[in-house]
């Protein structure tokens, strides 16, 4: 709104990103058939930061933002990362 | 207040605004000023209540056996205080009422950048708090879990813990939305010419404080819901007998409620900064390190969470890492107190109540940290985990530090909010019987703890008895300092001498406009050229 501009994502940029998207979710239902462990975790964690990342950036628009704000929404998540793995240091050494 | 003010200057925002009169026009107004005394007045009727439970607690403690209330009323008894002190009193605190106040005048602006979002988060604030006193009446009686509503205990007793957590997670979003205020008011509305680094202290303690409160809140928040699905559903997120895991549960509360300690006591330090140059007419010593160690404290503190859970059964790796964070974080506090004091010497030091409970603040918040560091080491946690002695830290922590530096703060920016001054004489008093009670009530619980004295117990053996006794006494002693302090500031605020715009020569913008402020602050567009504790 600050810059005035509108940004029209295509319909087919969208459709790219919602198969994309569904392609994901398939991976994170066929990694619980699969029995990896503590493995399976991460995989279905990485699986949702990418999902998380798609709708940020096209579906939301942060691709458009300012820097700053990709630099705080990118610190967010980086946080929330590090709690995590923080928080499985307990589970994987326990 | 209103209307014995209103003499003062024409103009000011006690004076009516609006369309409606009287408390109508308070509980309708968006002004950052009226919403911040909304939250004082609210703040302090709670604290009120919270500290009528200690005194309770205290003197059933007086002596050994069963006095006055019984073993499970004393649970729902510091359950409740608990819950009041730190939901409703310590974390909206110093950024609800003087962040509210203050920010945007030191910051040159006429508001915040959300008026009536902000107004909206005092509203969420009072429904969350009628929900906590909710939870105390009807049902199956208050609360007992304790504050920290650990599993398995939270999801089987029977009393109110759903009404409760759910208090909790109703304020939580009060709190998210004032954090997401004051981000978006310091970035966008600081005054021309006022870059990042010259912006006073204490919005920069309210900025890493905020980002805090926006990050933090919303895991507490799915976690208290977690708690009530698990006891309305039976899930077995955490309760062992349905195979879930109360370890983690620990973990997810403390993620948030160790960086909570933050929220509380970084306006806290923010406060104490502008004091101390203020009262020695000194710059202060070291800006910039104590902005990077605002930041540090905010940051390193999302790490430290494990240090409550030394003994509940976590993997050693964990425990040793969490030790460490801890023992970093430390660095960043002491920094601040290095600053404070490096900025005293050789200053010309103006003694008064105000900077009274600021030296208290930095006494007591050493103690508190200081006792920290035996909590955070690994062999001395066994020891006294559970015990008075992590009452008696958390109390020099949170009372000791954020009360303190609150009380030193309705002090300090007394005679800018009601445009009269306090009385100095009988403000001394007070600050000296609080000091006192303070000392004898919770020093005396640091042996106790050392002794083996455990936490949440309502009776005790023999041998505790002198600790106890005159820790009680130490109550009694601390709450009637309170009763005169509290006295003195409504008597000042009806009867005091008028206060000049800039009664203690402080250099902030908000002791530029007149004491009180009228509506919209400041009368032309500010332009900040100097640093902010110029002193000459
Ligand atoms: C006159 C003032 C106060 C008195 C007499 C008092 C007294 C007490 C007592 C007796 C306990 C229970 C100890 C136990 O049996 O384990 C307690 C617990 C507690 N107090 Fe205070 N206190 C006061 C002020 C405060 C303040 C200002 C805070 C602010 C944050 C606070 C926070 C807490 C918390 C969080 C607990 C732990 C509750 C729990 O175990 O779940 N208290 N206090
Ligand atoms: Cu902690």
């Amino acid at each position: 709104m600050q810059h005035g501009e509108v940004h029209i994502t295509s319909y087919r940029a969208h459709g790219v990103i919602l198969v994309l998207l569904l392609f994901l979710t398939a991976i994170t239902i066929t990694i619980t058939w699969v029995d990896a462990g503590s493995f399976s975790v991460g995989v279905a964690m990485l699986v949702a930061c990418v999902k998380a990342t798609l709708v940020l950036f096209y579906f939301m628009h942060l691709k458009f933002d300012a820097l700053v704000f990709k630099v705080f929404a990118g610190m967010v998540f980086f946080l929330l990362a590090v709690v995590f793995v923080v928080t499985f240091f307990d589970y994987l050494f326990r | 207040m209103t209307s014995n003010n209103s003499a003062l200057h024409p103009g000011s925002y006690l004076d009516q605004q609006g369309k409606y009169k009287g408390i109508l026009g308070w509980l309708t107004s968006t002004d950052h000023k009226r919403i911040g005394i909304l939250y004082l007045m609210c703040i302090l009727v709670f604290f009120l209540v919270g500290v009528t439970l200690g005194g309770v607690m205290k003197l059933e403690l007086l002596r050994p056996g069963e006095q006055y209330i019984d073993a499970q009323t004393y649970n729902g008894f510091f359950t409740v205080h608990g819950i009041i002190m730190i939901f409703m009193v310590v974390i909206p605190g110093l950024a609800a009422v003087f962040g509210n106040f203050f920010l945007p005048i030191m910051i040159g602006a006429k508001d915040v950048a959300f008026p009536r979002l902000n107004l909206f988060s005092w509203y969420i604030y009072i429904v969350g708090a009628a929900i906590a006193v909710l939870s105390q009446f009807g049902g199956k009686g208050a609360p007992d879990t304790g504050w920290t509503f650990y599993a398995p205990y939270s999801i089987d007793s029977n009393t109110n813990v759903t009404t409760a957590v759910l208090a909790a997670f109703v304020l939580g979003f009060s709190s998210i939305l004032t954090g997401l205020n004051f981000i978006v008011t310091i970035h966008r509305m600081r005054a021309k010419g006022m870059t990042w680094f010259k912006m006073p202290l204490f919005p920069w303690s309210l900025y890493a404080t905020a980002w805090i409160q926006v990050l933090a809140t919303p895991i507490v928040g799915i976690t208290l819901l977690m708690v009530i699905a698990e006891r309305t559903f039976r899930i077995g997120f955490f309760d062992p007998s349905l195979g879930g895991d109360p370890i983690l549960y620990q973990h997810l509360f403390w993620i948030y409620s160790h960086p909570a300690v933050y929220i509380m006591i970084l306006p806290a330090m923010g406060v104490i900064t502008e004091i101390i140059p203020t009262f020695c007419q000194r710059k202060v010593f070291g800006y910039q390190a104590i902005v990077l160690s605002s930041l540090a404290i905010a940051g390193v503190g999302y790490l430290v969470w494990g240090h409550h859970m030394f003994t509940s059964g976590m993997s050693d790796f964990s425990r040793m890492a969490f030790s460490f964070l801890t023992f970093i974080v430390a660095i960043p506090s002491a920094i601040k107190v290095f600053n404070w004091i490096a900025t005293m010497y050789k200053g010309s030091i103006k003694i008064n109540t105000t900077f009274l409970y600021s030296i208290s603040f930095i006494f007591q918040f050493m103690i508190g940290g200081l006792t920290g560091l035996t909590l955070g080491a690994l062999a001395t946690n066994v020891h006294v985990h559970d015990t008075y002695y992590v009452v008696a830290h958390f109390h020099y922590i949170v009372f000791g530090g954020m009360g303190f530096a609150f009380f030193a703060a309705i002090h300090y920016w007394f005679p800018k909010m009601f445009g009269r001054m306090y009385n100095e004489k009988l403000g001394k008093i007070g600050w000296a019987i609080v000091f006192s009670g303070f000392t004898l009530l919770y020093f005396p619980m640091f042996i106790l703890g050392l002794q083996g004295m455990p936490r949440r117990y309502f009776d005790y053996l023999p041998e505790y008895s002198g600790g106890h006794f005159i820790s009680s006494i130490g109550a009694f002693v601390l709450i009637t300092g309170i009763i005169i302090m509290v006295y003195n500031l409504f008597r000042s605020a009806k009867k005091g001498e008028l206060a000049p715009a800039n009664p203690w020569d402080g250099r902030t913008l908000e002791w530029t406009i007149p004491s009180p402020p009228p509506l919209e602050n400041f009368d032309n567009e500010v332009v900040v050229t100097e640093h902010p504790y110029d002193y000459k």
